[in-house]
């Protein structure tokens, strides 16, 4: 039987001609990642076993972005650690605050990830590497520990479910848009230990950051990676990230899948995940009359360069609604860059904005935006769990840059087209 | 190996932001995070958790984040044992690789009640319900991570060179 892309990349990290779903393998890997958060359990359970070495200090990233610039003092100790660890061992990737981005927009960016590596990371969201065609999956931080200290990894080798994309996104619909209904239709389980592989002549309308919104959401339905075929634009993004030679792994024609879905891009409309699971997924145009005190655009999932100027291109001569709080988080030094560069600051500003420096912040209500209770936020984030964003009793709406910049000036939930449209 | 307690129960989708908030991940220490375990959805949890009890819930428990202090939360409170219809992927490594027994189980998950006196054999993957007089077959671990268990953890195995 033939093996899905997801199965090729880790039979060729194990060391085999041939692996099959059910599996438990060894495999190699390219890359290890942690962050401020995950990072420090690592490390204590690094030096608890009594490691003295890494296993390649190039092939470790340590990404200060959660709690920084550190939120309080337990926050800058637990940075410390970390830093007093990545000089220690020398490594390589190692990313503090002035350099540091929100880790899953900084490391493609850099191009320390590629087509066809095998990347573990202590965070959840690692998986967002899977949009150029990459395996890569969220690892606890005693894996991470062991990752560090072996270069390799274990895993259960999964099945795959295959979504074939068909048709062109319709204006001011994007990936975040597919992704909400795609884990809308599945559930936050829909996926429980599979894989979720992207294919079919769709793809094609897809820019690199849909993707990368995508495959970073395929955790919120319970997969294990979210993996994008590899195309032009794949090739196209790798060339310009400087990424080192890489491999391109396709499914075979006769690999199994568990299920098979056709999504239809160009029926997909502007969608809000509601209270307080991602698969509350419902077109903005459904779920009538929902003010909200907060805005956040930015995170691992949106605060990519393309979605910015999205939301620019929104707020552009118009106002953060009175009684809004607007917080936009460009998720990297060079898109804060580009941001200032092409205008798009000048804009957030002049419509009433706070914009700050890459940060996780408020995504996980760390810091730079936690609401109180009673209070509602619009966010272009990744979970609306209790809690999520501050007090139990606050509320966080999942949606795309454009429809959280539309409901920013709205000051409610809106779809982009009645803000552009003069209609509130 | 074998534990035995009483249950506490949840319902389906347990994420690690309920088991341990993020505002409280500016520590490492076990002790510090175990007081808020599962605070926001069951305030008084960690006052009534006995040592050995047993914790219960639906599906797809530990989704979200891949906080490992979402387990290490849990194994300090004293839980002995984690049943769940299924778990996330990422929590469910976790628990083996820190040395916190989980079984999942559908149908212990649906029918036993919180406080029914709960013994579960590792080895077999056989959850008694005492109190019911019950037993229900979970899903044994496959022997290559039988070993990691055993070894106390992920760690513990390298150390000893069992990988």
């Amino acid at each position: 039987m033939g093996m899905t892309m997801t199965q090729k990349i880790l039979a060729s990290h194990a060391g085999m001609d041939h692996v099959s779903a059910g599996q438990l393998i060894r495999a190699k890997v390219d890359l290890v990642l942690g962050n401020d958060i995950t990072a420090p359990v690592a490390i204590i359970e690094f030096e608890k076993a009594g490691l003295e070495k890494v296993f390649d200090r190039d092939k470790i990233a340590l990404v200060m972005d959660h709690f920084t610039p550190n939120k309080d003092i337990k926050a800058a100790e637990q940075c410390k650690t970390v830093r007093t660890f990545a000089k220690k061992h020398q490594i390589t990737n190692f990313f503090d605050v002035g350099k540091v981005g929100v880790e899953h927009a900084l490391l493609p960016e850099m191009g320390l990830v590629k087509p066809g590596d095998l990347i573990i990371g202590a965070d959840s969201h690692t998986c967002t590497y899977g949009a150029l065609g990459a395996f890569s999956t969220g690892v606890g931080s005693t894996d991470m520990a062991a990752g560090m200290a072996t270069g390799l990894c274990w895993l259960k080798v999964p099945t795959a479910m295959r979504f074939i994309l068909k048709g062109k996104l319709k204006e001011w619909v994007s990936g975040k848009d597919v992704i909400l209904q795609i884990i809308g239709m599945i559930g936050v389980d829909g996926a429980l230990y599979q894989s979720m592989e992207f294919t079919g002549e769709g793809l094609a309308s897809l820019t690199m950051e849909d993707r990368l919104c995508m495959a970073n959401m395929a955790i919120e339905a319970g997969a294990k990676n979210g993996a994008f075929e590899y195309d032009e634009k794949t090739e196209q993004f790798a060339k310009e990230h400087n990424c080192a030679p890489w491999t391109v792994y396709q499914a075979d024609e006769d690999a199994e899948y568990t299920k098979t879905f056709e999504i239809d891009l160009s029926a997909i409309e502007p969608t809000v995940s509601l209270p307080h699971l991602p698969e509350n997924a419902k077109p903005v145009s459904e779920v009538g009359e929902i003010t909200i005190d907060q805005a956040v655009i930015g995170s691992c999932t949106n605060g990519r360069i393309e979605d910015l100027r999205v939301a620019a291109k929104i707020f552009e001569g118009r106002q953060v609604h009175d009684g809004v709080r607007c917080i936009v988080i460009p998720a990297t030094q060079k898109i804060m860059l580009q941001a200032m560069e092409e205008g798009l600051v000048k804009t957030f500003i002049d419509a009433g904005c706070a914009v700050s420096t890459p940060t996780c912040g408020p995504c996980l209500g760390g810091h730079m935006g936690i609401l109180a209770k009673g209070e509602r936020a619009v966010a272009t984030t990744n979970r609306n769990f209790v809690g999520r964003m501050g007090h139990t009793g606050s509320e966080v709406y999942l949606a795309s840059p454009a429809v959280a910049a539309a409901s920013a000036i709205a000051g409610k939930l809106v779809t982009p087209e009645s803000v552009l449209g003069g209609k509130v | 190996m074998k534990a035995t307690g009483n249950a506490i129960k949840y319902g389906d989708n347990i994420d690690t932001d309920v088991i341990i908030p993020a505002r409280y991940l500016n520590t490492t220490d076990p002790k510090e995070l175990a007081p808020h375990c599962m605070e926001d959805i069951d305030k008084d949890f960690s006052k009534r958790v006995q040592a050995g009890d047993v914790m219960v819930g639906g599906k797809n428990f530990g989704c979200g984040s891949s906080r490992e202090h979402a387990p290490i939360a849990i194994k300090e409170s004293g839980i002995s044992c984690v049943i769940a219809a299924t778990f996330a992927r990422i929590f469910y490594r976790n628990a083996i690789n820190i040395g916190l027994p989980i079984v999942e189980c559908p149908e212990a998950s649906e029918k036993i009640q919180a406080g029914d006196k709960i013994s579960v054999d590792f080895d077999t993957g056989v959850i008694t319900n005492l109190t019911r007089n019950e037993s229900y077959q979970g899903e044994p671990f496959p022997a290559f991570i039988q070993g990691i268990i055993s070894a106390g953890g992920l760690m513990n195995a390298i150390k000893a060179g069992k990988l």
